[in-house]
This record gives C-alpha cells, sequence and structure tokens, in this order.
C-alpha cells in the first residue's frame, strides 16, 4: 500500500526544478491549436446582430430579407419579442443570429435584418450610490469590535478615497465555439474555448434539452480566460441552435468589440476609508464607506479591510446595477480592489505619521493572522531584492528634475486549495504510459506538471509519459478557477502514480526476488532498494503485466496530504513619474510570493510574470470607458483599451518561497494571488514619488495631473 | 466588412481614373493600417479599392541638389526612418518618424497615409460622424468624454484631433504635399493640406475624391534647428497626448525666426504664432522655452474632460523648443 505524500527533496528528480513546458515549442511555432483555429468540413460562420442601446426592449424582428439571401443558411432569434428575453440591458446583447457560408455573407445578412427597439433609460458610467437612485441597492452596516471606541483612542485618524474602474478580462483568444451535431444530429461536439472542459457538458446540455452524455467537450488550448470562461455562453448555446437548423457546424466567436463589451467585466470600487491610529503607528479602528459597478448583478462587496484584521471595524457596502455586460470572475475576485483600497490606505496612514510603510507593515503584521511570519518573511526579502532601506524616501521625492521616483508594496492572499479532479493511468506491457483527464491548460503549464509528477514518481523521463487532457470524455476534472487546478491535479495524478508503481512493483517482485515494498524506480529501472543490482529495467517490468494494460484511477480528495491552501504575497513597486506630463514608468517590481510545494518552478514564475504584467496593465491603462449618453463602450479596441506592451513592463524579479516550512505543507494554487497587488503597490510608489495620493486607478496622465493641482493647490 | 471592387494600378494616371467624384466610389489604399480598420468597423465602406502600391513613381527618397527633399507618398513610415540621408540631412525627420506608433505600423504605413489618416475620435469611430452627432444633430463631444479630443479649435463644430505625427513636423519644417488628379499636378504647402470641416461630409484635408498625394518635399534644413516631442502615455505602441515640432533659425544664440506646431490638440496640425512671436529675438533657456509653451497654449480652451492636455501641449512645446535649440549647440 503506498504512502501517499510528496517526495522528499533529495528524491525528487523533477518535481520543484525549472523545467520548460512541454507545450511551449508548439505555441510559439503557431502548430498549438486554439478552439478558435477548429476549423470543421462544410463549416459555416456565425454572427450576432446586437443590440445598439444599454436597455431597450425589441419590439419586432424581420429576419425575411436575411433568410432569402443565398448563402445564408440559419437564423435564430435569441431576443424573442413580447417574451421577457426581448429586455436588453447593455449594448451587445445578442438580438438574432445567423449562421452562413462565410463571415462577410454572415455580415450581409445581419444589415438585412430589421429590429425596432423601444429605447429605456440607461447608467452605464460608474455614478456614486448618491446618484445613482434605484440602481444603487445597498447592504447593512457591518461592525466588529468597538469603532467608536477605536476612532475615540486614535491619536491620529486619516481620510482618503480610492477605487479602480471596470476593466474587461480580453482575452486574446475570444469567447466562441464551434459547435457540431454527430451521429444524425444525436450528439453535440463542442469545440469550446473554456476553462472547464468537464463542467461546461452538463451547462451545454442544459438549454438544449439533450441529456448531457450526450454532449463531448474538446479543447486542446486556450488564449486567456482569467475567469470568464467557466462555461458555454448564451451565444455557444445559439451556435449549437444554428448547427442544429443548418445541419454543418457552426462557428461563433466574439469580433474583438463585442469581446470587450459583452465577455466580461470585473467590477469596480471605490471607497472612502478613514483609519485610526496610534502616534506609534498601531491602527486602532477602520471605516469605510464603499460602492461599486458591474452590470446587473452591480459587482461584489470588495473585502475590506484586506488582510489586515484591524480590531475595530465599521463598514457599509452598496453595489449598483448598471446597464454593462455583464461581471464575470476577474482572477483573484474582489481580492485587487479590496487590495488596492487596503494598501492605498494603510499606506497614506504610514505617511501620515512619517513612517515608512515597511516598518508600519511590519508594526502591524500580527493582524494579518496566522501567516504573520510568512508575510514578515516575505517583506524583509521583497525589500533586500528592491533596495528599500537604500531606495525609500519619505513622500515626495525632493530631488530636482521633473522625474521623481518613487517605491511602493503591498500584500495579498489567496486561498488555492486543490479541486476534485480523477485522472486514469494507463501502463500498456510494453512500458508505454499515458495520463488521461478532463482538466484543461489554462495556459499555466497544466500538461507539463502532470508530465513532470507521473515521471517523477513512476523514475522515467518525462518524455515516456503521454498527457492526454481537454476532453470531457477523459475522467472529470474541476475547472480552471480559483487557482485550484495545481491542487487538484497534481493530487490526483501522484495518487494515480503512487498505485499503479504499487502494482509494477507487485508484478515485477517475483522476478526480482524481492518483496514489492522493498523495490523502488529510479532512473528507468526497478530495483531492490538495499541492492539496486538487482534491477528490472521499466519496460521488462511492465512485461509482467502479461497481454492485459494496468489502468489505474486516481483521485482527489484521497488519502494523504498532498496539497492545502492559503498563500501570503508581497510585492514592491519602483516607478518613475514625469511631473510635468504624469506619464508613469516602471522600473522595477518584485514579487515574493509563497505557494507551498512547486511542480515546476519555471511555469510557477512564468505565472506571477504574468500576473506582473497584468497588474501593470490594469494599474496604469486599463479602463472599460463607457459613453453616459449613447450607453456604448467608447474603447472596444486594442488601441484605446491599453494593455502593456514590453517596453512599458520594466524589469520583474520573481522569488518563490520554497524549501523547509514551505513544501511539506504540499501544492497549493498560484494563479491568483500575485495579481492582487500590482494596483496598490504601484499607486503606492506613485504617491511615494511625487507626495501626494492619486486615488483611482488606472494611473493615467490626467489623473497623476489632476492629483499635482489639487496638491499645488493647497490643502 | 462589405464587398468591393479592387483595382491594382501601375500609374497615377490610371489610379485617379479609377478614383471617383464621391468619397463613397473609392477609397486609395497603401499601407492600409488605418483604412482596413474604418472598413471592417463599417464606418466607410468604399465601392472600390485603389490598390496604388504597384505605382512606382510614388515610391522613394531623394535628396536634391538644392538639399531638399522628396519623399513618394508610398515610402513606409519605417523606411524614413532607417534612410541614411535623411538621418544625416533631415535628423528630425528620421527620428519623428522612428517614435511613430509601434514597429507594425512603422512597417506597413506610409508618409502619404500618415498625412491622409482619419481621426481617431471614438465618436467618430463607433459611427457617429466626423462630426460626432447623435439621432437630434446634438455634437456628443462636448458633453461625452472628451479626454483625448481638442484644445485648441474646439469651439465646434469639429472636435476631434488631428492624428498625425508627420504632418505636424512637415507643417513646422515648411512643406509641400503634390498631388494628382485627373486635372494634373496640385501642391499645396502642408499648412493648408489640413483643414477644419464645417458640415458633416465635409473632409479634414485638402483633397478631392479623386486626388491622390504623390509626394512631399522639404526644404533644405540648413541654417535650421528642428525637433519633435512627444507625449504618450505607453512606450509600446501607443498614439500620443500631445505633440510639438519646432524649427528654429539662429543668429548667434537668438532665435531668428521659429516655426512651431502642435499635434493632437486641435482638428488639424495647430500652428502657434503666439509661440513663436515668444521665441523670436530671444536665446532659449529653460525660461524662454516654459514662456513658448506657456504662448502655445495661451488660447486653449478645455472641453471638460481634457484640461490635462492643455498642459502636455505646453509641455511639448518647451520640450521640443530645448530639444531643438540642444542640436545648435
Amino acid at each position: 500500500m503506498a504512502e501517499y505524500k510528496w517526495p522528499d527533496a533529495d528524491k525528487r528528480n523533477l518535481i520543484g526544478k525549472r523545467i520548460s513546458r512541454i507545450d511551449g515549442p508548439f505555441k510559439v511555432s503557431g502548430r498549438a491549436k486554439y478552439s478558435f483555429d477548429v476549423n470543421r468540413p462544410g463549416m459555416l460562420f456565425g454572427k450576432i446582430v446586437r443590440s445598439p442601446h444599454a436597455h431597450c426592449k425589441v419590439k419586432s424582428i424581420d429576419t425575411s430579407a436575411a433568410e432569402a439571401m443565398p448563402g445564408v443558411k440559419a437564423v435564430h432569434i435569441v431576443a424573442q419579442p413580447d417574451t421577457p428575453a426581448a429586455e436588453l440591458k447593455w449594448v451587445g446583447a445578442s438580438v438574432v443570429a445567423v449562421a452562413a457560408v462565410d463571415e462577410p455573407t454572415a455580415e450581409d445578412a445581419m444589415r438585412a435584418i430589421k429590429v425596432e427597439y423601444e429605447v429605456l433609460p440607461h447608467l452605464v458610467v460608474d455614478t456614486d450610490p448618491k446618484t445613482a437612485g434605484a440602481n444603487a441597492v445597498p447592504a447593512n452596516e457591518n461592525k466588529a469590535g468597538d469603532p467608536d471606541k477605536g476612532f475615540a483612542d486614535a491619536e491620529v485618524t486619516v481620510e482618503g478615497d480610492y477605487g479602480l474602474p471596470v476593466i474587461t478580462h480580453c482575452c486574446l483568444e475570444p469567447h466562441g465555439s464551434v459547435m457540431e451535431w454527430e451521429d444524425d444530429g444525436k450528439n453535440v461536439l463542442a469545440h469550446l474555448s473554456t476553462q472547464a472542459v468537464s463542467g461546461s457538458v452538463a451547462q451545454i446540455a442544459r438549454p438544449l434539452e439533450i441529456a448531457a452524455t450526450n454532449v463531448r467537450v474538446q479543447q486542446d488550448h486556450i488564449g486567456g480566460g482569467f475567469g470568464s470562461k467557466f462555461g458555454p455562453d448564451e451565444w455557444d448555446i445559439t451556435a449549437a441552435r444554428l448547427s442544429k437548423k443548418a445541419g454543418k457546424p457552426v462557428k461563433m466567436f466574439n469580433e474583438r468589440d463585442n469581446e470587450l463589451m459583452v465577455a466580461g467585466a470585473r467590477p469596480s470600487a471605490y471607497a472612502k476609508v478613514k483609519i485610526g491610529l496610534k502616534k506609534d503607528g498601531t491602527i486602532t479602528a477602520w471605516e469605510s464607506q464603499s460602492w461599486g459597478t458591474g452590470g446587473q448583478g452591480g459587482g461584489g462587496s470588495p473585502p475590506l479591510p484586506y488582510i489586515f484584521n484591524i480590531p475595530n471595524q465599521r463598514k457599509q457596502h452598496t453595489a449598483i446595477m448598471n446597464n454593462i455586460g455583464s461581471a464575470r470572475a476577474w482572477r483573484a475576485p474582489g481580492h485587487p480592489q479590496g487590495c488596492l483600497i487596503t494598501m492605498s490606505a494603510l499606506e497614506d496612514a504610514a505617511a501620515a505619521l512619517n513612517m515608512d510603510p515597511y516598518d508600519f507593515f511590519q508594526k502591524n503584521i500580527e493582524m494579518t493572522g496566522q501567516r504573520a511570519q510568512v508575510y514578515s518573511d516575505e517583506l524583509k526579502m521583497a525589500g533586500d531584492l528592491i533596495g528599500w532601506k537604500k531606495n525609500w524616501h519619505p513622500r515626495g521625492d525632493k530631488s530636482a528634475g521633473s522625474i521623481k521616483r518613487g517605491l511602493g508594496l503591498s500584500i495579498h492572499t489567496w486561498g488555492g486549495q486543490g479541486h476534485p479532479s480523477d485522472c486514469d493511468l494507463t501502463i500498456q506491457p510494453d512500458g508505454s504510459i499515458e495520463l488521461k483527464m478532463g482538466t484543461q491548460d489554462l495556459g499555466t503549464g497544466t500538461r507539463t506538471a502532470l508530465n513532470i509528477i507521473v515521471a517523477d514518481t513512476l523514475g522515467l523521463p518525462m518524455d515516456a509519459v503521454k498527457i492526454s487532457i481537454g476532453d470531457s470524455r477523459y475522467p472529470t476534472s474541476g475547472g480552471s478557477g480559483g487557482s485550484t487546478t495545481i491542487g487538484g491535479i497534481s493530487a490526483s495524478s501522484r495518487r494515480a502514480s503512487l498505485d499503479a508503481l504499487d502494482q509494477i512493483f507487485a508484478k515485477a517482485a517475483p522476478a526480482l526476488d524481492a518483496k514489492p515494498e522493498d523495490l523502488e524506480a529510479v532512473s528507468g529501472t526497478i530495483r531492490v532498494k538495499s541492492n539496486p543490482s538487482k534491477s528490472l529495467t521499466w519496460a521488462q517490468a511492465c512485461s509482467k503485466l502479461g497481454a492485459t494494460p494496468l489502468t489505474v484511477r486516481g483521485k482527489n480528495p484521497g488519502p494523504g496530504n498532498l496539497g492545502s491552501q492559503g498563500v501570503g504575497g508581497v510585492q514592491m513597486a519602483d516607478i518613475s513619474v514625469d511631473i510635468e506630463t504624469g506619464v508613469v514608468r516602471m522600473n522595477k517590481m518584485v514579487s515574493v510570493q509563497d505557494c507551498g510545494l512547486i511542480i515546476d518552478l519555471k511555469t510557477a514564475e512564468s505565472q506571477v510574470y504574468g500576473a506582473l504584467i497584468m497588474g501593470v496593465c490594469y494599474a496604469l491603462y486599463e479602463e472599460k470607458i463607457m459613453d453616459a449618453k449613447t450607453g456604448r463602450m467608447l474603447n472596444p479596441n486594442m488601441e484605446f483599451y491599453k494593455l502593456a506592451g514590453i517596453a512599458d513592463i520594466g524589469e520583474l524579479v520573481v522569488h518563490m518561497m520554497t524549501g523547509k516550512g514551505y513544501d511539506e505543507r504540499g501544492v497549493i494554487g498560484l494563479g491568483e494571488p500575485p495579481v492582487v497587488s500590482p494596483g496598490a503597490a504601484i499607486s503606492n510608489a506613485v504617491a511615494n514619488a511625487i507626495g501626494v495620493r492619486v486615488p483611482y486607478l488606472p494611473l493615467t496622465p490626467d489623473r497623476v495631473l489632476a492629483a499635482l493641482d489639487q496638491q499645488k493647490g493647497g490643502k | 466588412m462589405r464587398a468591393f471592387e479592387y483595382a491594382s494600378p501601375t500609374t497615377k494616371e490610371q489610379a485617379v481614373g479609377l478614383l471617383g467624384n464621391n468619397w463613397t466610389d473609392a477609397d486609395v489604399l497603401a499601407g492600409g493600417t488605418d483604412l482596413l480598420a474604418l472598413m471592417k468597423d463599417d464606418i466607410v465602406a468604399p465601392k472600390r479599392l485603389v490598390n496604388i502600391k504597384d505605382i512606382r513613381e510614388l515610391r522613394g527618397i531623394t535628396l536634391g541638389s538644392d538639399r531638399s527633399l522628396r519623399m513618394g507618398a508610398l515610402v513606409t513610415i519605417q523606411e524614413l526612418a532607417d534612410d541614411p540621408q535623411v538621418q544625416k540631412a533631415f535628423p528630425v525627420v528620421a527620428k519623428t518618424a522612428g517614435e511613430i506608433a509601434g514597429p507594425q505600423i512603422r512597417n506597413m504605413g506610409t508618409v502619404g497615409g500618415n498625412l491622409c489618416q482619419r481621426p481617431r475620435c471614438w465618436y467618430y469611430r463607433a459611427g457617429y460622424g466626423l462630426l460626432a452627432k447623435d439621432k437630434s444633430g446634438e455634437p456628443l463631444v462636448p458633453s461625452g468624454d472628451n479626454r483625448y479630443h481638442a484644445i485648441l479649435g474646439n469651439a465646434g463644430p469639429a472636435y476631434f484631433v488631428s492624428p498625425s505625427t508627420l504632418g505636424t513636423l512637415f507643417i513646422a519644417l515648411g512643406g509641400t504635399v503634390r498631388l494628382f488628379g485627373p486635372k494634373g499636378k496640385r501642391e499645396v504647402p502642408v499648412e493648408k493640406f489640413f483643414v477644419i470641416p464645417q458640415k458633416e461630409g465635409d473632409r479634414e484635408h485638402d483633397l478631392k475624391p479623386n486626388e491622390i498625394v504623390t509626394e512631399i518635399v522639404l526644404p533644405s534644413l540648413a541654417g535650421v534647428n528642428a525637433a519633435t516631442y512627444e507625449v504618450r502615455q505607453k512606450d509600446a505602441m501607443d498614439w500620443p497626448l500631445a505633440l510639438a515640432s519646432v524649427a528654429l533659425s539662429l543668429n548667434g544664440n537668438k532665435v531668428r525666426s521659429a516655426r512651431v506646431v502642435m499635434g493632437y490638440v486641435a482638428p488639424v496640425p495647430w500652428r502657434s504664432k503666439e509661440a513663436e512671436d515668444a521665441l523670436v529675438g530671444k536665446t532659449i533657456t529653460e525660461e524662454t522655452a516654459k514662456a513658448a509653451g506657456d504662448a502655445a497654449v495661451s488660447g486653449a480652451k478645455s472641453l471638460g474632460r481634457n484640461a490635462y492636455k492643455i498642459q502636455l501641449a505646453r509641455v511639448a512645446v518647451k520640450r521640443a523648443v530645448l530639444a531643438a535649440a540642444g542640436g545648435a549647440k
């Protein structure tokens, strides 16, 4: 019976090493096929007529001219007049869909469709609760401890406004699918761009009113999801309906403008914060009134105060419903918002006390709870890597010239517990190995991690193992969200590998004249631990299986402690601001992160690099800009929905906390935590550079100059 | 994108014969970096595209015996940046070109196209027309999100900003644009090539639907110190928030004459006589450069969300003046 644990450090041949992703060459050479790249014989192209109004009712739809056009093969009405579906609540909402032999024909058909709308009032811009009227949904006030006493005990109170706007997910591969019906229209094969291969099956079956067993989802590679691709969208189901009507596969992917309008919004969050302090830096009380928008759901209430469990708190949040495409989970939902507001307010508090925020955070570190020591160690490590004590200066760079430099810091947390995961590991009598799992590689390196675990456990090189994922016919594994994938798939594949090895040991033991428990798998051999010269090659050992391959099911949850949850991270930013133009430039960012036992150091670091880049983007550039009057998004393109290019990122330094004290916790997810802090760290660095807080992200020249003007005007 | 006819002439005579009398008849395709996006967004829908890339005489860069510079309309922005003659005799042109947008735009976009590209006003690009009015005829920009709109020449009806970086520079350098149409050649100072439309349907260029830009000519730069300063948020692919090109003729340490032109601040590249007057007779110092910047925006007005651009234009002029003078020492 195997002992379900990770190998000790000296026994890890592949786990924890810096290993290049196995699909890297396929991706950089264009051979990797994304769902967008799927083309099927006879395939039609689906297009959607979308609402030009932020709030309206569809009164009538005339598709007759479109249906009569040559090349148009199917039409499907989504917003049927005189039904609840006729009320549309954002620009870009689907009205009617067409499938045609090519995209231009489908676009001509769209223009031939006549739709009458009754225009209704809308709200699209971020509007505070006082002016949002009936769109504002205030929640009850929350209290902890005794806030009145906390503020009465305070020697200093510091107040500030902070916030960040709605941004979009901006997936480079837009949302969509190729849908086809197989077996005389009985079964659906969905080539879906998704973060949840196994989980999408039922979501496709339900609206189509077919059995889930008649749906298969396939996906080799995904071009970004970030929380916005957990299942089929209405347009994917529409594609399946068009496909059914036309009897042909239908490809339906968002155009770039629609992708930015309807396929995911990260809710905004704004807050007025008051903090009570002792002069020695002890925090005594927190008060916040917060609000945010995020489409019809109104966005969520961000965790405030973030991480620091300040003893006395009073807080209230108001959700504001508005007429933009729906909010969706965006990498660490709620955390970037809670973090920006809290860490900015704390940095302002430190500045008000003339304290170095590094010392201020360390002084109050016990308020972070059980990971206090981790944060403290990480602050020290990050401080060393960015030269905090040498380079930090009190607020406002006093050096001559228009370029001011500053440092900022922030801390963050996340869970990252592994999700349920099943896999089948098959070992053939010839020694070849295949792992099948209904998971997906979100771009994080899931294939590579699985390959490392199976190969390391079986004592084999990476290329001895075939990894098959991305198909709902494989054993069910969870969706890739919440940083749950690595914890889930590493545990199930490790258990499967250990169980399979047990069975190989049992088959090989007689030939080695040993007991199964006395054997080990090392360097492509099965050998006797006490006498390594007594060995079989892997192939010789597997030949003892006879004619029948061995398949073992690995599961998570399962026996043994292979994972846990809860991570902490510290980030520091070094930036320069041109105070004459308000332009912010990144010099350097340092990220220090723990995530338990790391399977592949290289892909883990890559996730942090990606998170830092995404963080620079939302700190400096990203904003879903809505027009109050027309209700439309003004920047649904890659020119004015700005993202950082390589030249804008600066130097990135990533340090993973590993080894004793970290590895023993087992595997924990990493995808989300490092994207939480950049907004706060960069905003704090800008405040440190220019001597005044720029209250709202993104830190664009107009906002930076406005803050400087206000400072000049005298407070 | 709507269906269109495609023609690929090899002479400029054929090209203008293929163009129409109305703007919707045909469009000229050169680099295509702007036109194809406009067509995909259904902002323009020409019945015919006339590809001019096969017209050889529209290519090439030549330095005249009088030290003038002739650039064919089809010269790419990157070719201009990389050309050794341009780098030597017109360093400001090579440097300005080399900093435009990003490599993809520079490699495909042409000098003629840089002058003729359409404004990036997001209301225009959303289908509300060049003058951006809603169905009732109300202008959308003054009451809308005008963070990237004009701070000068913005009393209406046009509120967009001219997107031409090279146009801004060529005006500062006293350039001329040569056009060809059914009646033959025509020459226009670059400064006059850009016009502010007064009604929907007007264009922002002195160009007829059946004319093409054939070349741009800059007079000798001898005795002139010039520089461009661009304020943009990103180093990677981005459009400027404001830019200024300044050309100074110096008499010893003092400015004998100056041309100061700002880009991305008005519906046309905006020449500032106020800034020029502020510089003439002065020695260039931080103070006089700053005074020129102040003068350049003395008539500027915020539309509501774009007051910061006044500061950016001021700084762009100041820094361009200092950079130009730096070349003199």
